[in-house]
This record gives C-alpha cells, sequence and structure tokens, in this order.
C-alpha cells in the first residue's frame, strides 16, 4: 500500500483511477455551475446558447446581471455585515476562552470545557430555533411585563448574529487555543522580569505571538458565517443574508443569475481563504 | 498578585458563562419548557406531555424521524468508505508538492456555501441537466431522464457536503502512522487486506470517529439538501421542525421536534464514542 511496498500493476492503476474520479466528482458540480454563468439563455443548463457576460453586468430586461441586481446587492452586504460582527466577537469570546482554559485551574473546568465543545454536536437548526424561542420568550416577557417593544429580540440581523456566534466562538476557541498551548511562557516570564505588568506582557509578547491564529480565527468565523444557512434560516427577519435570498429564488427556479452569483462567491472565498494561508506562511 | 489572578479568572470567566448561558444552556431549556406545554385557550397554557404524545403516535412523524436517522447512519458510512482510500493515497502515497495540492483540492469545495454546492448538483442531476443530456447524446436512453427528486440524488448530496470533515481528520491521523510499522506487517507476511484491518483502521480510529461524528451530526442537521435535492418522499426531520415553526406556528410542537432531533443525534454521537472507546475532548482537537 505504501511505496515502499511493490504492488502489482493493475492494483497501482485501479487505485489512481479512484483518486482521480473522486476528484472529478468533487470539482465537476463546482464547474457546471462556474460554466453556465457564461451561458446566452434564461436557464443555467443545456443547449448552450453562446457565450454572455450578460448575467454579470446585463441592465436590461430579462437578463439583469448581479451587479445590476438590488436585492441580491443587498443579501451581500446584510451577509458582510453579519459576518464582520460575528467573526469579530467570537474571536474577541475565542481568545478570552483560549486564556481561561489554557492558564486557569477552577472548580468545574472539566465540566465547562466540555460544554464549550457542545455547540459543535448540537443540529444547527436545533441551536436557531431554541434561540428563536428563548427571545421570544424574553420579548413577550418585557413587553407583557415593562411595556418595552425591544426590536432586536424579534427574528432579524441581531437574532441571526447572536444565532451564528453561539457556535463559530466554539471553533475560534478551538484554533486559537491550539496556537496558545505551543507558547512558551519563559517569553512572557522574561517580559514581568524586564519590569513589564502582566497586561503589558500580554499585550506585546503573547498576543503578537497569537496573531496567526487571531486572524486565522477571524477567517474561518468569517467563512462560516457568510456560509451559514440552518441556524439562519430559524432566524432570519426582513433582512436576509445571501444564503437565505438565493435560497428562496433556487425554489422559484433558477436563472443563470445564480450561477453568476454563486461563481463570485467561489472566487470571493478561495481568495479570502489563499489569504488565510498566505499570511499563515508569512508567520 | 493572588488578587490579580482572582480578578483575571472572573474576567475570563464572564464572557464564557454569558455565552454559554444564554446562548446554549437558557434557550434549550426554555425550548424544553415550551415542548412540554399544551395550548389549552387563547394564551392559556397548561404542562402535559401532548406533544411528545402527538410525535410518537402520528405514523408520518415517528417514520420520518427513523428514516432521518437511518439516511444519515448510511450517509456517514458511505462517507467514510469513499473518503478512506482518498485519505490514504494523501497520507501515504503522494508526496511533496502533489500531496499538498491534493490535500488543498480535497478543501476547495467547501470554501463555498453549501448552497452553491446543491445547485451544482441539481444543474448535473436534472430533466433539463447535463447527465441527462449526456446519456442522450449517447444514445443509451431515448428521452430526458429525471435523476433529481429522490433518495439517491439526496445521499449523493449529503456525502458530497460533508467529505472534507471526513477526509481530514483521517488524513491527519493516517499521516502519524509510521511506514516501519505498515512495512514490519508486510515483512510478518500480512496481505494488504490485513493491514489494513489491523495496523491501518485501528490506529486512524480517533480519525474515524470524530470524522463520522462532524458527517453524522451535519447529515442529520441538513435542511437544504434533503429540500433541494430529495423528493416528494424523501422528508427530512428538519424539514418538519421548519414547518411547524414557519409555517404552521405549532412552536409547542416544532420545540418538542426540536428536542428529539437532540436526544437522537446526542445519543448516537455518545454510542460511536463508546464503540469507538474515544471522548468528545479528544476527538475536537
Amino acid at each position: 500500500m505504501i511505496p515502499s511496498i511493490r504492488q502489482p500493476l493493475s492494483l497501482t492503476l485501479i487505485y489512481r483511477a479512484y483518486i482521480v474520479l473522486f476528484f472529478v466528482y468533487l470539482a465537476l458540480p463546482l464547474l457546471v455551475v462556474s460554466i453556465f454563468a457564461f451561458n446566452d439563455s434564461l436557464f443555467p443548463s443545456l443547449p448552450w446558447e453562446g457565450f454572455t457576460l450578460a448575467w454579470f453586468f446585463g441592465d436590461e430586461r430579462p437578463m439583469i446581471g448581479v451587479f445590476n441586481e438590488r436585492p441580491i446587492m443587498r443579501a451581500l452586504s446584510n451577509s458582510g455585515f453579519i459576518a464582520v460582527f460575528v467573526s469579530a466577537l467570537s474571536v474577541c469570546v475565542g481568545t478570552t476562552n483560549a486564556f481561561l482554559f489554557n492558564r486557569y485551574e477552577f472548580p468545574l473546568r472539566g465540566l465547562l470545557y466540555v460544554l464549550m465543545l457542545l455547540p459543535l454536536v448540537i443540529p444547527g437548526i436545533v441551536l436557531g430555533i431554541s434561540i428563536l424561542v428563548f427571545s421570544s420568550t424574553l420579548a413577550n416577557g418585557l413587553e407583557d411585563g415593562l411595556g418595552w417593544d425591544i426590536y432586536a429580540l424579534r427574528p432579524g440581523l441581531t437574532l441571526v448574529i447572536l444565532g451564528q456566534f453561539s457556535f463559530i466562538t466554539t471553533i475560534v476557541t478551538l484554533v486559537i487555543s491550539a496556537r496558545l498551548q505551543k507558547f512558551d511562557r519563559s517569553l512572557e516570564e522574561a517580559a514581568l522580569n524586564l519590569g513589564a505588568g502582566p497586561l503589558t506582557a500580554v499585550r506585546t509578547v503573547t498576543i503578537p505571538y497569537l496573531l496567526p491564529a487571531l486572524v486565522g480565527g477571524f477567517g474561518v468565523a468569517f467563512l462560516m458565517s457568510f456560509e451559514n444557512f440552518n441556524t439562519t434560516l430559524m432566524l432570519v427577519g426582513s433582512e436576509a443574508p445571501l444564503t437565505i435570498a438565493m435560497f428562496d429564488r433556487l425554489k422559484e427556479g433558477s436563472t443563470p443569475l445564480l450561477n453568476a452569483v454563486s461563481l463570485l462567491l467561489m472566487l470571493g472565498s478561495s481568495g479570502l481563504a489563499l489569504l488565510m494561508i498566505l499570511f499563515q506562511r508569512k508567520a | 498578585m493572588r488578587a490579580g489572578a482572582k480578578l483575571g479568572l472572573f474576567l475570563l470567566l464572564t464572557p464564557l458563562l454569558l455565552w454559554l448561558g444564554l446562548l446554549i444552556i437558557i434557550p434549550h431549556i426554555d425550548m424544553f419548557l415550551v415542548s412540554i406545554r399544551e395550548r389549552i385557550g387563547v394564551g392559556q397554557y397548561q404542562t402535559s406531555p401532548a406533544n411528545y404524545l402527538t410525535f410518537l403516535t402520528e405514523p408520518l412523524y415517528l417514520v420520518t424521524f427513523m428514516r432521518t436517522a437511518f439516511m444519515s447512519i448510511l450517509a456517514t458510512l458511505l462517507t467514510l468508505v469513499i473518503g478512506f482510500p482518498v485519505a490514504f493515497y494523501i497520507a501515504k502515497i503522494a508526496k511533496g508538492r502533489l500531496q499538498s495540492a491534493l490535500f488543498l483540492l480535497c478543501l476547495v469545495p467547501f470554501w463555498v456555501s453549501e448552497l452553491v454546492r446543491t445547485f451544482g448538483w441539481m444543474i448535473l442531476l436534472r430533466e433539463t441537466g447535463i447527465f441527462s443530456n449526456l446519456l442522450q447524446w449517447l444514445g443509451l436512453v431515448d428521452g430526458p431522464v429525471e435523476m433529481l427528486y429522490n433518495d439517491v440524488a439526496m445521499i449523493v448530496g449529503l456525502v458530497y457536503t460533508s467529505m472534507l470533515f471526513m477526509v481530514v481528520p483521517l488524513v491527519t491521523t493516517i499521516e502519524s502512522l509510521d511506514d516501519s510499522i505498515i512495512e514490519a506487517g508486510y515483512d510478518l507476511g500480512g496481505s494488504n487486506l490485513s493491514i489494513l484491518r489491523e495496523i491501518v483502521i485501528p490506529h486512524a480510529m480517533p480519525g474515524i470517529a470524530s470524522g463520522s461524528i462532524v458527517v453524522f451530526m451535519l447529515s442529520l442537521g441538513n435542511y437544504l439538501t434533503p429540500t433541494m435535492l430529495g423528493g416528494k418522499d424523501s422528508l427530512w426531520f428538519t424539514e418538519l421542525i421548519y414547518s411547524q415553526f414557519i409555517v404552521r406556528f405549532n412552536w409547542e410542537l416544532g420545540a418538542a421536534f426540536g428536542f428529539m432531533l437532540l436526544i437522537l443525534s446526542s445519543l448516537i454521537v455518545w454510542a460511536m464514542l463508546k464503540l469507538t472507546g474515544q471522548t468528545l475532548e479528544k476527538t475536537m482537537t
């Protein structure tokens, strides 16, 4: 099975063919989505009617391109807004969590650690409905008891942000913890010996060391938030993010407009991922 | 310094407790409370197991529940069987540039939204789609064939969607297996199969466990793939939850469904951990 052990040629060839087939399987759906973004037709299917960029830049019905399609652009900015908030919040809480579990011994530490991992094994849709139920209990209670109508507790951007934050934080915590564990604490002690206060030591020594993980965590959180569907579906209000807006369109029937959006999404997320890898390499 | 340490602990504990308390624990308790109440009038409720009884006595609900569990297990097994040889190839056979290129290629599809991936399969499989046209062009079929909206299409989509979460942990664990141990197995007269069974698979167990758990969770909680690729008969349990919450506005029953899904997933994750001798802490990190 390994190169140092000889295998019959037929077996090696079959194995190789299988690997090739596997990667074809991985690439095929993405490839067809991309190709049909350029089809000069109202449907993303064969026959091929010729090459066009109208699904990106078109401004005449029925071929309105992505960049001139207001609802899609608005959904895109909603997604970006949500993703920035979710990533910033989860990097903050992820960092404090990583320091907490890495540096401190306290009662119930083991239990809290398991609880911290729990959001990963709760189905996204259940996370969504539990937050929906609780926030509406809270909103109704406040309205009946105090007469306050708190808009943020009704389905909408705030709840979507909180819902995504609730499980993305776990992932970011794991990313940051992994790097913090490798940190050599004597570096921090050296800073303390040289007269730095504990906070200054952390700020000038530990945080710069953690920076690749912080940036990596932010990137992962951003991508996960941008792509999230299940939790968002249950908490969304009138300002739909891109995945939900595309889902609604897809249910009505698809036009190559969706292919164009998808292609842009692919380019965007692979660009971001590439940037992250380059940054990680440099650090 | 001691007071400082206490203050530090307190400051670091606060965000953790707020996050877990307000967004995970209390909402789930509240959801449970909603699931055990029954509406008896306008704005009037009483505690009763009625919603859970409805779940148990209505065949559609129970059958959908079982089917979802079964299909998710099937999808997980298929992902494992399809992904294992690929992970082994990347970890042990491919070297240098090729190795990192293949690994990166495995990740690429998952940088894009699940919606885009599902959409890709729709374009491939539908009546006017690529496969249907290809088969007609080859002369294998006379008219258009609909390959979308059935269980096979749904399973293909589920396996596709979660492949990454199987391959990555498998590659990591298989890579840590020393080549010389495999060589020793051959020297001692082992065959490909016996070495796979007695050396590679036991060593890869942590990866198999964490991959399977994540893939199972993703399949069980999936909404998009069954809705878009599955047919009229492939109703998924998450679709029932969605319809109770958003369409029928029966939150009590929907919350009960949510709880059943949570119990099912916890049970199976727990069973998988026990079966493979792993702990949650180890598999997640």
